[in-house]
């Protein structure tokens, strides 16, 4: 039993208020401010569970992305008419004590552990070798349950399929309606300039080192989204349209070469998503890198929301 | 009590106040947003059960890790989609309500084919 | 359960033909992604037909070996990789499944048609590649041997399913496809958080190997009801059925017999896994009754409700709601005296019912989109003359509904027969009279839509549309597979205990 640390109650009281704000404020702004904040000390709790991996994908994706979609929907939202009445007190005390009891039997579920604690760690490293990567992480992900991870990439695809789909008709294939603030001498347009070559070094980065160290193709492609969004917002570049065979190309390449690697495997290894002995490194990275690529521009898309207009020529 | 029980002490509190929004608040938006506060409750679920098997040298067992990063990312997906949802109802109606009054179009072309 | 000979942990032969079966699908949608709304229906309409050849092959395989498919992926076995598992659950739900969204294919060709040469529209573009989706999450659902598996599966169908519903981009189905996604999502993440405690406790997810290990404590009991409650969220079970009504009548008819034939099945079988599967002798007798309960109270209020719609979409939405009470009365009835879920005539006759009712409820909503394209509407009150007009699909409707009354020789009565003959042999007779009510009540609400439909119209009935031929044959042709599944008693109903640990059944051997 190790003693409970200043910081780590300091970090869950922390936590556990601004999660309860970020429900209890009157104002969605106030709500989603905190809410950014909360994300940004969950993934120093992540680090805290020695989950450095986790701790990069929840800042990025987590915080940063989610964060930044529900700050552009709360400005968007300002101008919605009418308010919704809250719910009564009787189904708000219901409401509580079933939330209540759900919590209650998580904690009572934390708080009975098995007796030995079982773990698929030792198998994981004992076999981790053969694949020539050194972030066991990265090993789960990309060897042992790549099947799971392949899907995942086609459930974003479809959600980025499903926001397109709410376009009205006669925008299909036209532009994202991302808000533009195009000025040229901004701070906005100063930072657009500066980050993205660092971005793009440090997304590069990350995915490289990915294979050994914590980082990889997430939290890559998620630098490289904020770095791609920043330049179009700033209007340093057009949002493309939809249509582009080049950005459906973009989206797909990941999955698409995942796909093809596994099935090769089905001949040259001993099973679908198997790597051939020796390969499996050098394979894995090349997933990895298209990965990156097609999380990068799938994640900015999403954020980038449905077309709103057609491309004017 | 270790660390890793406060933080899974922590995430069941979480999943609680994110249920509670979930079903009280009325604006989609913050509904949206108590799914993420569940969702993110869940995920240190998982955090505890990787930090307790911790073993072979690893501050924790990467099984539940790389599960919960495939997590995050469908959450994102999920919020992404849902936002998307509420900007274009308030495109076609002028606001964004879940409540069962009419939105907007008429009650005749419900059942449209 | 000591039963390791049951299902060896190595991939069988043949055991190729499951990874096509989640592969063909995936490349589908990526394909059609980049190639664009002009070939997404060309892809479509040679993957799905090849998606049901394979399913035959799969079931005829299964059928014929008396044991179940295997595929370990990546060649990493469980508990550190995935298998992939063909059981007779699942080779006979991937066959009705693939026979109705390929219906449901033939029929989307006159609303999402895309002729070669036009530009790429959204509507088509979006219906596509949702729907070979849909065929892939749902086989991942069938074939997937790891509860984390599943999740990814159940999100996908989610994805796939919710924009369908809000195709044609009114305000109320998109309303009707937000409030569908918050519920989904609330489903889907007490799943997960199932899954954690699961892992937690037993560092495997895997159905075979947890089913070994599975034992009565707090944690687990915790991730069970978790999981469970999502997963009636998401199946729309009684009292969590709100989103559904409002989300299947609005969607594009093709959509509507997409959703509530095939979707609400995928977290039904996960319920079925779970608890006859994973865990057999957790639920108890307690818990199996409160399923029951559940299911007799979705049939009472969902038919009941039905019964006072106006309008036809609705009305087949609301009787949804009572059908998928028919799939939980399975669970008391199949409670053996050791209180353990054993497989048998229950298991039988309520997998049955989900694929009775598919195929059913699929022609019923087709049918409504064709009279509603007739008519340019779907008043119940003012149906007078439809069957004059669209004699073949008012058949169709018909013949639906006598599979969801559960006359003979129909899937649903043979279901039902199962389902009362297990009622009869436990001594649970409540089970049987709300079966036999449920009957009355479809029978009534029937009888309202068919009587309007066949009375004459009270003036000229003004036909906005001449619907094409082959979409009168899609729903008919279903509503026939309903009607003569009963049949299949003389046949491979067996399958269905294939590959069960509980059964010595094996094919026809």
């Amino acid at each position: 039993m190790t003693i409970l640390s200043v910081f780590d109650i300091g970090l869950v009281v922390l936590l556990l208020g601004i999660g309860a704000s970020t429900i209890a404020a009157r104002e969605a702004f106030a709500a989603v401010i905190g809410f950014v904040v909360y994300g940004l000390l969950l993934s120093i709790a992540w680090v805290r569970l020695s989950a450095v991996d986790v701790a990069l994908t929840e800042a990025a994706i987590g915080g940063g992305m989610t964060g930044m979609l529900m700050l552009g929907a709360v400005a968007r939202l300002r101008v919605a008419k009418g308010s919704d009445t809250r719910a009564s007190l009787p189904a708000r005390v219901a409401a509580g004590v079933l939330s209540a009891i759900v919590a209650a039997g998580l904690a009572i579920a934390i708080l009975s552990p098995p007796e030995a604690i079982p773990t698929l760690a030792p198998m994981v490293m004992e076999n981790l070798a053969q694949s020539g990567l050194g972030n066991p992480v990265a090993g789960v992900l990309f060897v042992y349950r790549a099947l799971d991870t392949l899907l995942e990439k086609v459930v974003l695809i479809l959600a980025l399929l499903g926001v397109w789909s709410l376009a009205p008709d006669n925008v299909w294939g036209g532009i994202p309606g991302l808000r533009v603030y195009a000025r040229p001498d901004s701070t906005l347009t100063f930072l657009a300039q500066l980050l993205p070559p660092v971005g793009i070094v440090v997304a590069i980065y990350m995915c490289w080192v990915g294979a050994k160290e914590p980082g990889g193709a997430f939290q890559g492609g998620t630098v490289l989204a904020a770095m791609w969004l920043l330049v179009m917002i700033a209007g340093l570049t057009s949002v493309p349209s939809i249509s582009q065979t080049w950005l459906r190309v973009l989206v797909v390449v990941g999955p698409v070469i995942f796909l093809a690697i596994g099935l090769a495997g089905m001949v040259l290894a001993n099973a679908f998503l198997a790597y051939p002995s020796g390969y499996a490194k050098p394979l894995i990275v090349a997933v990895e890198v298209a990965l990156t690529l097609s999380i990068g521009v799938a994640l900015g898309l999403l954020a980038a929301g449905p077309p709103e207009r057609v491309q004017q020529q | 009590m270790t660390a890793a029980t406060l933080f899974g002490l922590c995430g069941a509190a979480l999943v609680g106040f994110g249920l509670y929004g979930l079903v009280t608040n009325p604006e989609p938006l913050r509904k949206i947003l108590a799914f993420n506060l569940l969702g993110s409750g869940v995920f240190l679920v998982f955090g505890v059960v990787s930090r307790r098997a911790a073993a072979s040298g690893l501050g924790g067992d990467p099984v539940p890790q790389a599960m919960v990063i495939t997590a995050i990312v469908v959450a994102f997906a999920a919020t992404a989609m849902a936002i998307a949802l509420v900007l274009r109802l308030l495109q076609e109606t002028g606001r964004s309500t879940l409540s069962a009054d009419n939105p907007g179009g008429t009650d005749t072309d419900r059942g449209n084919s | 359960m000591p039963d390791a000979n049951v299902l060896p942990d190595a991939t069988t032969t043949d055991g190729a033909l499951l990874v096509l079966a989640i592969v063909l699908p995936a490349a589908g949608v990526l394909l059609s992604f980049v190639l664009g709304g002009r070939y997404a229906e060309r892809i479509a309409s040679v993957l799905l037909p090849s998606g049901l050849f394979l399913a035959t092959i799969i079931f005829a395989d299964v059928w014929q070996s008396g044991h179940p498919l295997i595929y370990i992926v990546g060649d990493w076995k469980p508990p550190l990789g995935i298998a992939l598992r063909a059981d007779g659950l699942s080779a006979a739900m991937m066959v009705a499944m693939a026979i109705v969204i390929c219906a449901v294919a033939i029929f989307a060709h006159a609303d999402f048609g895309t002729r070669p040469g036009s530009v790429e529209a959204r509507a088509p573009f979006a219906f596509w590649i949702l729907l070979m989706a849909i065929w892939g999450a749902m086989n991942m659902v069938f074939l997937g041997g790891d509860l984390f598996t599943l999740y990814v599966a159940i999100e996908l169908l989610t994805f796939a399913a919710v924009p369908l519903v809000c195709l044609d981009g009114r305000a109320e189905t998109l309303q009707a496809a937000l409030r569908y996604l918050l519920f989904a999502l609330l489903g889907s993440i007490l799943y997960l958080v199932g899954t954690a405690l699961l892992y937690g406790s037993y560092a495997t997810l895997d159905i075979v190997l947890l089913s070994r290990q599975v034992r009565m404590e707090p944690a687990t009991l915790v991730a069970a009801t978790l999981m469970t409650i999502g997963l009636f969220a998401k199946t729309a079970l009684f009292p969590l059925h709100l989103w559904l009504p409002p989300a299947h009548a609005g969607a594009p008819a093709a959509a509507s017999a997409v959703l509530s034939a095939v979707v609400v099945k995928g977290s039904f079988f996960i319920v079925v896994r779970l608890w006859f599967d994973v865990m057999p002798g957790m639920l108890g007798a307690a818990g199996a009754q409160l399923f029951g309960a559940l299911g007799a109270a979705a049939i009472v209020f969902g038919s009941v409700v039905a019964l006072q719609q106006q309008r036809l979409k609705l009305l087949i939405a609301y009787s949804t709601v009572a059908q998928i009470g028919y799939l939980f009365l399975m669970f008391p009835l199949a409670l053996d005296t050791a209180a353990q879920l054993q497989g048998g005539g229950a298991l039988t006759g309520g997998m049955l019912q989900a694929i009775s009712h598919a195929t059913a409820k699929a022609a019923m909503f087709m049918a409504a989109g064709l009279i509603y394209a007739t008519l340019g509407h779907d008043r119940i009150a003012e149906l007078g003359g439809a069957a004059r007009a669209l004699p073949m699909t008012i058949f169709a409707f018909a013949l639906g509904g006598v599979s969801l009354i559960g006359l003979p020789p129909s899937g649903g009565f043979l279901a039902k027969w199962l389902l009362l003959e297990a009622a009869v042999a436990t001594g649970q007779w409540w089970w049987a009279i709300v079966m036999l009510a449920g009957g009355l009540f479809t029978s009534g609400y029937m009888f309202i839509v068919l009587s309007s439909a066949v009375a004459p119209s009270s003036e000229p009935l003004k036909l906005r549309v001449a619907v094409p031929r082959y979409q009168e044959a899609a729903a008919l042709a279903l509503a026939l597979t309903s009607l003569l599944l009963g049949l299949v008693a003389l046949g491979p109903v067996d399958i269905l205990l294939v590959g069960r640990p509980d059964s010595m059944m094996v094919g026809p051997r």
